[in-house]
């Protein structure tokens, strides 16, 4: 099973080991999407994880006791290619980079490294980019 | 040197050399520039960005009972048209919107549908709805139609710019600590983007600075269909600080244009929401340049590394006209992806599409290489920096 989390950590726990500890505890692998700490010390996470259904659960139980908020990425963009006009102002919005623009200037989008931010469903003038919750 | 007729007889003859702007660029660097004006006499160009300063007249012909827009009120697609010309006349603007739209009072709003969106369909052949309010006169006694419609069935249909193809432009950023919504696109705080919006070394009037060749009369591709330069355009600003290579610094020379909506193409015409700010009309165009001598010639080689586009906040600066400029950034760099600002690793974003840009400086070049698009003598030229056009600001009381 695999799935994207977004987790807020408060200050207190920003500099705990907790991603380490579940991903060798419960036999886990992920990939980090991205990460910053704010000006107020507060974390923010985008990860994927991947692992046994049940081991996963488990985990994320683990994480929240520890006192990190985490969410489940639900929802998934798509793109539209026909209406797109690959004019590139999405990719500038994108924070993961999973809006790009290739050698020949045509603009593309990987959804695996998509977190749902909807940046890109708002600045689309053309609204190319849509929700399917 | 060479003249225009020259060059439309070698047209004819199949014999003309036609190039794309990135084509000239590239060659240019390999070549000896005399050899190559004498060599090339058609350099074409494009650009696929939105103008809200773009709308269609349209004429619907007479119902059976007769019936007076003018002075009355008239909705496409409930889309508010302009109905202050004669019977069956109206204009309708890509930013118009539904009198029922909510506009920002959902901030940032929507723009779902405006009137950038009408004639995308129209362009489209979708039936529209066409709705008049009229307050009924001896020769026009109807005072309510509602009726459908496509581009088939009315009479004229013709796309008309009050201003577009702009030769340069602002590089929009937010210097301010929230998100703000603008006709440039979401631009985040902190600097958290950069949205230009121009095809840089292939945009047409980036390649003529001066407007040496282009005038009333020149004729175009507009949208997929042949279009003709109309007049200057709005806010047209010759006088305006200049580089070495003529390009200007900031926006300069704009363009009226004019063509048959029925030959267009929807591929090239598409409506524009931008969130918080409303709607917006893309259209392709397409400007084809003589290579009259080295000179021209010169011009339509410069690379995007040699076009800057003056880098403008739009949190506070252009709001409130202060006319700060924070830097100048090239066209080369804003195509990478990544521009430093402030001494800040940027990501930038461009609202004109570059490859439907390339695209129709193709088209372009394959209409005339085919015999089927002759160059035109512009019937007159449009005032240079010689004659102090300026473009004023609004006058306050």
């Amino acid at each position: 099973m695999e799935k994207k989390f977004v987790m807020h950590f408060p200050p207190v726990l920003v500099d705990k080991p907790i991603i380490s500890t579940i991903v060798r505890k419960y036999d886990l692998e992920f990939n980090i999407l991205k990460a910053f700490v704010s000006p107020e010390e507060e974390g923010t996470l985008v990860i994927e994880l991947k692992g046994k259904e049940e081991n996963l659960n488990k985990a994320i139980e683990e994480v929240k006791n520890k006192g990190v908020s985490i969410q489940p990425i639900e929802s998934d963009i798509k793109m539209i290619k026909e209406r797109c006009t690959d004019c590139s102002v999405c990719v500038g919005l994108c924070p993961t980079g999973a809006l790009y623009i290739t050698g020949d200037y045509e603009v593309k989008f990987e959804p695996e490294k998509c977190i749902a931010c909807g940046l890109c469903i708002k600045g689309c003038p053309t609204k190319a980019m849509v929700t399917t919750i | 040197m060479k003249t225009i007729r020259e060059i439309n007889e070698r047209i004819k003859k199949g014999e003309a050399v036609v190039l794309t702007a990135d084509e000239i660029v590239e060659l240019r660097k390999s070549s000896n520039p005399k050899k190559l004006a004498e060599e090339v006499d058609v350099v074409t160009t494009g650009t696929f960005g939105p103008m809200c300063s773009s709308g269609v007249f349209l004429n619907f012909g007479h119902s059976k009972q007769k019936i007076k827009i003018g002075g009355g009120k008239v909705y496409l697609n409930g889309v508010v048209a302009y109905s202050g010309l004669a019977a069956v006349d109206v204009y309708l603007g890509a930013s118009s919107l539904p009198e029922n739209d909510p506009r920002n009072t959902e901030y940032p709003g929507e723009f779902k549908y405006g009137g950038g969106h009408v004639i995308e369909d129209l362009v489209s052949g979708k039936e529209i709805e066409l709705e008049i309010f009229a307050y009924g006169t001896d020769c026009y006694p109807k005072k309510y139609l509602k009726t459908k419609i496509t581009i088939n069935d009315i009479n004229e249909a013709i796309l008309f710019d009050p201003r577009n193809c702009y030769q340069n432009y602002n590089v929009a950023v937010n210097l301010s600590e929230r998100t703000i919504y603008t006709y440039m696109g979401i631009l985040k705080p902190r600097v958290g983007n950069a949205n230009y919006c121009s095809a840089g070394q292939l945009s047409p009037l980036l390649k003529d600075p001066y407007l040496r060749t282009i005038g009333f009369g020149t004729r175009i591709f507009l949208a997929g269909g042949t279009g003709y330069v109309a007049w200057w355009g709005t806010q047209y600003n010759p006088n305006v600080k200049r580089r070495e290579n003529g390009i200007p610094m900031t926006p300069g020379a704009t363009l009226a244009l004019i063509g048959d909506l029925k030959q267009m193409k929807k591929e090239f015409l598409k409506g524009a929401s931008m969130t918080g700010y409303g709607t917006s009309l893309i259209v392709g165009i397409g400007i084809p340049i003589p290579i009259l001598d080295e000179k021209i010639l010169e011009w339509v080689s410069i690379p995007d590394e040699e076009i800057y586009a003056p880098v403008v906040d739009y949190s506070y600066d252009y709001p409130n006209s202060t006319g700060k400029i924070i830097d100048f950034v090239n066209y080369k760099q804003l195509k990478s992806g990544r521009i430093k600002i402030m001494g800040k690793d940027v990501p930038t974003g461009s609202l004109s599409s570059y490859k439907k840009a390339k695209e129709i400086a193709e088209i372009l070049k394959g209409w005339i290489k085919s015999g089927d698009f002759l160059l035109t003598e512009p019937v007159f030229y449009f005032p240079g920096p010689e004659t102090g056009y300026k473009f004023k600001p609004m006058k306050e009381v």
